[in-house]
């Protein structure tokens, strides 16, 4: 097993870990395989409700519904379900809710599939036009920090904040079977 | 057929604790026309997301009672979130789609509620507890009883006239009305 295998599964242990430190009561996603260990040990924990979610727009008004009730919440997909969220963010902008969004890249390094490129090619660019910081994973040992930043200023300051985990990150061997 | 805000104003009569979330147009203007809340979040925007910051808000606070008014043309676009919904199973959310068969913020062109698509039982199939039509004002104590202590999901599609009324406009100001909503919630449950 090499390196990035190994950090490949610690990945999301790490975010998970943020997840607790700061309280995360609701995740909201749509299934990725980038994102399936994530979303298995949010499903596991008793204290996170898991929203299995039809498209990932749902995600954005589960987050605000969560707000309101005085819980903290994020939403997990894939870089291709941020377009479909764009005019859901304005309830964000407009209410100033805080937004937690982890998005795992497709459509850059090594991908084999030329329809993840239109969207992929345009996530960042996308969630910054809607107010969004951004913040960019290409190195796991940057997870921790960046993400425990992430977490801060989204619940510190009521911020939309998109961690963006690159396709390098995640692993070009899930990509190639 | 129902007079909507007749039917809104009845439905909300003793509301105590209850929450609610008001899809864009004019059911937010339905219940503004019953009077300001700090329960109230109105919608102003985000087509199709009412059900589902519903879903949010019933998950976060189990005890308190949610219940999401809002129009056939809302409804219709957050379709998927009634799946989602059903996988959840929250016991405290009630949806009640005011159904008039149009889009009465755009023209009055006809929703497809207007061909027959049956909201009831797309909830049905979507492992509804409870769903169902009502037309007539004498079923409004029965509805009423569903919104405060009926085992959810629960929706009901409401048919009602497509008549204009005046609009009533409560706040655009979504952080103001976030913040008096959730000062609400914090009071309910200070440990929250």
């Amino acid at each position: 097993m090499d390196e990035r295998t190994t950090a490949a599964l610690h990945w999301p242990d790490t975010i998970y870990g943020q997840f607790q430190r700061v309280g995360i009561r609701q995740v909201g996603y749509v299934p990725d395989a980038g994102l399936s260990r994530l979303i298995e040990l949010c499903v596991k924990d008793p204290n996170i409700h898991d929203v299995v979610l039809t498209t990932e727009e749902e995600g954005v008004g589960l987050l605000a519904g969560a707000a309101l009730g005085g819980q903290r919440a994020a939403l997990l997909m894939q870089s291709s379900g941020v377009g479909n969220c764009i005019n859901m963010f304005s309830l964000i902008r407009n209410c100033g809710f805080p937004c937690l969004v982890v998005i795992t890249m497709r459509g850059e390094f090594a991908e084999f599939n030329p329809w993840q490129v239109p969207m992929g090619s345009i996530t960042e660019a996308s969630l910054k036009l809607c107010s969004f910081l951004t913040y960019r994973v290409e190195d796991e040992d940057d997870v921790d920090s960046v993400v425990g930043a992430g977490c801060d200023m989204a619940f510190g300051s009521d911020l939309p904040v998109a961690i963006v985990l690159s396709q390098r990150l995640i692993g070009r061997k899930e990509w190639t079977r | 057929m129902l007079d909507r805000r007749e039917f809104v104003q009845e439905l909300l009569v003793d509301r105590k604790d209850l929450a609610v979330v008001s899809g864009l147009g004019s059911p937010t203007y339905d219940v503004a026309a019953c009077g300001d809340h700090p329960f109230n979040f109105y919608l102003w925007g985000a087509m199709g997301s009412a059900a589902m910051i519903g879903l949010g808000l019933a998950l976060a606070q189990p005890a308190l009672r949610v219940l999401v008014l809002t129009g056939d043309g809302e409804a219709l676009m957050g379709l998927g979130s009634l799946a989602t919904i059903g996988v959840k199973q929250p016991a405290n959310l009630v949806i009640v789609v005011l159904d008039n068969q149009h889009y009465g913020e755009t023209g009055m062109q006809p929703s497809h509620t207007r061909a027959g698509i049956d909201l009831v039982a797309v909830a049905k199939a979507c492992q509804f507890a409870d769903a169902l039509h009502v037309s007539k004002i004498g079923a409004v104590s029965q509805i009423r009883d569903l919104v405060h202590s009926g085992r959810g999901p629960i929706l009901v599609q409401a048919r009602i006239s497509s008549g204009a009324v005046p609009r009533v406009l409560p706040s655009r100001d979504g952080h103001a009305v976030k913040l008096r909503f959730m000062g609400a919630v914090s009071r309910l449950t200070p440990d929250a």
